[in-house]
This record gives C-alpha cells, structure tokens and sequence, in this order.
C-alpha cells in the first residue's frame, strides 16, 4: 500500500499556538509538505519573523533564525551569501514584511537574492491585537482605524506583490488564498515553484499568501473565510502575476 | 607578512580582517569610514570574499546576523550616526548570541553632528547601545597598527564568547597613514566549525538562533548566562598600557587619538618640572578599573581628557572611589585637544609640581 498522505518530516509533533481558524498551520504544513516532496529538509535555512508566526522555528524541524521585526531579507541575505548552495526562506506576515520592513524586500527582491519568501497576508496586525495594517482593506475596521479605514487618512491597502514584479530582480512572484482546498492545492503549486525557482538559481521568489484572522476579524472562522472570499480577492487578485515560466 | 607598509588606519583594518579569515562584509556608505568598504569592494573577489553594499545600515546588520548565525567571519563598518542604526541589530545579535566585528570610527554627534573625529559614542557603545541587558567587547585603538592588531584579535574574541565586538576608533585614525605590520594570517577553511550554526542540519538536530524567550524563567536564565560571559570578559579581556606613572602627581586617563596627544602634553609638562604619567584604556569594555584604583594611592589626582564633554570619565570616577579628584578636560563636536591646552588643565587643577 502507498501511503499517499501523512505528517510532515518538516514539523515538529509541537502543537500550533494558533487561533481557531487562523490559516497560519495550513500555510505552515504546505511549506513543510513542499519541503519534504523537494527533498531538501537538511539544506534549508528559515527565518521567523516577528509577529503571530514569531514561534515558526517552533514548528518546523529544520534549521531556523529568528528575525527583529521586518528585517527577515536582510537575514536572509546575510544567510544566502554564506551558503548558496542551501536553500533559504522567509516567513513573513503583512506588518513585518509591508510595513517596518518594506525597505528589505524591496532591494532583497531587487537585488535578485536567490532566495523565497512566503508573505502571509490577513489585513491585521494579528499578535499586537488588531491594529490597521498596510494591506487592511478600505473601510475595514480595527483598533487603530476603528471607523473603517479611511483612503484620506491612511492610505490605500498596499499591494507588495504588484510591486516587486516590477523589479528586475524578482523571478516569481504569486498570490495564492487558502479558504478552500482547491485555492489550499493552488497554494502549495506557487509555493513548490518559488522554491524551485531559488533551486534553479534564478532570482528572487515570494508567494502571498491571504489569510484569514477570526480573532481580530471579529469573526468565527468559517465566516472568516466568507469575509476573505468576499472582500480580499477583489482588492489582492489571485494568481501567478510574474513567472519566468522555467520552472514549475 | 612581516614587511611595514604604510596604510590608511581605515584600509588597514579592512586589510586586518581579512587576514583574520573574515571573508563577508555588510555595509552602508558613511563619512569617515568609507575607505573600509571600498578596500574591501576591491580586494575582496580575490580572496573569494563577499562584499555587499546594503540599502541602510539597519539591512547590513541584519545581514551580519544572517551571516554570522550561518557560522561565518563577518564584519561590518559605519560611524555614528550609523551605528545608531545598527542599535537594533546589534542588541539582537548579543541576544542571539552572534560572533561578529563591528567598527564605529566615530564622528561628532548628536544628531548628523560632524564629520570630524569625535569620541562622543563612549556611553553607546560601552553602557546603552541598545535595549535590553547586555554589553559589547570595546576596543579602543590609538595608533594604525594597533587597529591591525585589535582588529584581528576582535574576531577572535567575538568567536570566543559568541558576542559582538566593536571597536571604536575616532576619525583620525580611520584616515591617518602609518607604516603597519600583518603579523600573522588564518586561513578561513581552518577556522574550528561552529557546531551552534544554521548551516542545514545534515545528521544533527536542527540549530535555532533566536533572541526570543517567551518564558520569563527562561529568559532570566539566559540574562544570567550572558552575565557570565560579560563577567569572564571582565577577567580576561582587560587591555591598558600605562606611561610614565613612577613618580607622578597627575595621571591623566585618556584612549584612542586623545591618548597619543596626552604623551605630547606629558612630555611638554616635562620640560616645565611637572609631573604626568597616563593610563590608556584599550578595551573601554572591560574597563581597566582596577589599575586606575591601584595608582589613586600614589597621585594627587586624576585627569580624563576625551573629546567628548565628559563620558569615560564617569568610569575614572567608579574606579577612584574617591579616593581622590578626578578632573576633566574635553573638547567636543569634532575639535581636537592640543598638547598645550591639556598642559594648561593640569595646571590648573594643582597636580603638577614644580
């Protein structure tokens, strides 16, 4: 018999710290499955970022560094360039990687780093307790933008992966969601390719991920995942939106 | 090897780590260090170095923990208003517990300051670099060649304890040429495994570097365990030189540039019949208290001279334990103490005999 599912060797048995119906453990077990499937548990390097996935090195069971808020390219970068034959990832949610560290993805993605970076995007600054983050949708409320938020006063929703495809730098660049298991198998595709990619040698490779953030949200989960369907897609469009299309 | 050469201060220190095996740079441009960077941008794709130009000094460090927590030899330069940036980082990396050599020829500050020599970082990078409980090893060097020779030893002294070192230089010895000697050279593929490093975990458990210990308990345990390692740096890593101490009234304390003008001012107060011996502290961390405390007994008083309005001669004053006056001449914002003004101090506070 073909054991064709089971836990994966790039967990730890630790349990997740997640809410209820945080798509963190999801994304956390795609990348592990990705993992395991490539074959590269031993050469790959993660870091954590600060935020609701801080514990990440928790979880999976390869070597991890533990990043200061933002600056998980930067580290990233420093790793890369001292073992170029491993292969290196971020772990990062929408304050840490659109917000205070803006700056290190930019000239990481720009500077073509061979590297990947998962970018866990739920419109909320999770750990904090539900503070306006950069990608939080118009009108959506939180603590820090409690009448909704306002285009005139705080912007708009930032759009990361729009951004860096215009970078000469960047190789593949995706937006994936996980609030259904054929978006789920989507997702572990991008992801699987933005790891190929930075195996293949090309340049820099980031999948965004939306995710949902009941706790924050003020939402169960499965309306959590009503509320992304309905109101993230629209304003962060699915899909591969850059590909040098060598690579699956 | 062996041979002088005559070289910058700022590109014989970048020369020194890479014949301490160091083969990654992470930096930002900065006045008046940038010399560093650019020998480094040169020479190093002949050595198979890495030299990486970072978009800020707060990504540089950030690649200097990457690289360091990969198990490499890794420095980086800046001067102050840099290093401040760099705070964050640093104070992760002493966390983390992350080897790495950190250079701050600094600059008159606060603020964007000047970009004249200045020794105003004294408190930064002995006392408050950053949040949290922690110190940096700090070398003070005050000719060329020392900077060489500290430069190498800091490597080994960051390896050593797992923490960074800083050395402190001030702008004229970044940009000040003396004849120096590399007097040895380690080859970068015999430097010992670090067993600790994320470098993929081929046949071992996996290595975690992290700064973060949610556990209260925890946490204190790792404050102590750090405390230990600053406490063996306090044993053993004490560095001073002292000069003409027999004898003396005055003894003037004083590191860096500002040392080598107190032998000029000693040696003119000479001539006058007035006597004036000089400790220099060379690692500003750890202080050399102990010597300061020895000589009160034997002196009227003492005299820190900084160009700073007065940082290191707190220090003086914890290792004289009031046993007796410590006086203070300085001179701030870039400018530079002449031999004659310190000759003039003291005078002034009645050490000198005639």
């Amino acid at each position: 018999m073909k054991l064709i599912a089971g836990y994966p060797d790039s967990l730890t048995d630790k349990p997740f710290h997640y809410c209820p119906g945080c798509t963190h453990g999801i994304i956390h077990r795609l990348v592990a499955e990705v993992i395991d499937e490539l074959e590269i548990k031993e050469e790959t390097i993660g870091i954590a970022p600060v935020g609701c996935s801080v514990l990440a090195y928790e979880y999976f069971d390869f070597d991890m560094q533990e990043a200061a808020h933002g600056r998980a390219p930067a580290i990233a970068t420093g790793i890369k360039r001292v073992h170029p034959d491993k292969v290196v990832f971020t772990y990062q949610g929408d304050g840490d990687l659109a917000s205070i560290g803006t700056a290190e993805i930019v000239h990481a993605a720009n500077r073509g780093e061979k590297i990947t970076t998962i970018f866990v995007n739920n419109a909320i600054y999770g750990m904090t307790g539900g503070q306006m983050a950069p990608t939080s949708l118009l009108e959506q409320k939180t603590t820090t933008s409690p009448f909704g938020r306002d285009k005139n006063k705080e912007g708009y929703p930032i759009k990361m992966s729009e951004m860096l495809t215009e970078l000469d730098g960047s190789s593949y660049i995706a937006r994936v969601s996980v609030h259904d298991p054929k978006h789920i198998r989507q997702a572990k595709r991008a992801i699987k390719k933005a790891f190929n990619t930075q195996i293949n040698g090309e340049g820099f490779a980031m999948v965004e991920v939306l995710s949902t953030c009941p706790t924050n949200w003020g939402l169960n989960p499965l309306a959590a995942i009503e509320w992304l369907k309905e109101n993230m897609i629209s304003t962060y469009p699915l899909g591969d939106l850059k590909s040098s299309g060598e690579v699956d | 090897m062996g041979d002088k050469v005559l070289m910058k201060g700022n590109e014989a220190i970048a020369e020194a780590a890479i014949k301490a095996g160091c083969r990654y740079f992470f930096g930002y441009p900065i006045t008046p260090q940038s010399e560093l960077p650019a020998y480094l941008a040169r020479k190093f794709p002949e050595v198979g170095g890495v030299f990486l130009q970072a978009e800020s000094e707060v990504a540089a460090i950030n690649m200097v923990y990457g690289a360091a927590g990969a198990g490499a030899r890794v420095l980086t330069s800046s001067s102050s208003p840099g290093v401040s940036l760099k705070a964050e980082g640093i104070s992760y990396m002493a966390g983390a517990e992350l080897p790495a050599v950190i250079i701050n020829i600094m600059r008159g500050g606060p603020g964007l300051g000047s970009i004249q020599p200045s020794q105003s970082d004294y408190f930064q990078a002995t006392k408050g670099m950053a949040h949290g409980d922690f110190r940096l090893c700090v070398l003070a060097p005050s000719s060329v060649q020392e900077a060489v020779d500290l430069t190498m030893e800091a490597f080994e002294i960051a390896d050593r304890y797992r923490n960074p070192v800083m050395i402190v230089g001030d702008g004229m010895i970044g940009q000040m040429m003396e004849p120096v000697e590399f007097k040895k050279e380690v080859d970068p593929e015999k430097l010992p495994q670090k067993e600790w490093a994320t470098d993929g975990a081929k046949g071992r458990e996996k290595n975690v570097i992290t700064s973060l210990f949610l556990d209260p308990a925890d946490l204190e345990k790792h404050n102590w365990k750090l405390k230990g390692k600053y406490d063996r740096m306090e044993e053993n890593e004490v560095r001073y030189e002292t000069y003409n101490l027999d004898d003396v009234d005055t003894v003037i304390v004083a590191y860096g540039t500002t040392a080598r003008i107190a032998i000029s001012a000693i040696e003119l107060a000479a001539e006058e019949g007035i006597k004036v011996g000089l400790i220099r502290p060379i690692s500003l961390y750890p202080f050399p208290y102990d010597i300061i405390k020895k000589t009160a007994a034997d002196v009227k008083n003492f005299l820190a001279v900084e160009m700073s309005t007065g940082q290191m001669v707190e220090d003086v004053r914890l290792a004289v334990e009031g046993q007796k006056p410590v006086y203070f001449y300085g001179r701030p914002g870039g400018m530079v103490p002449s031999p004659e003004e310190i000759v003039e101090k003291v005078k002034k506070i009645g050490g000198g005999s005639r």
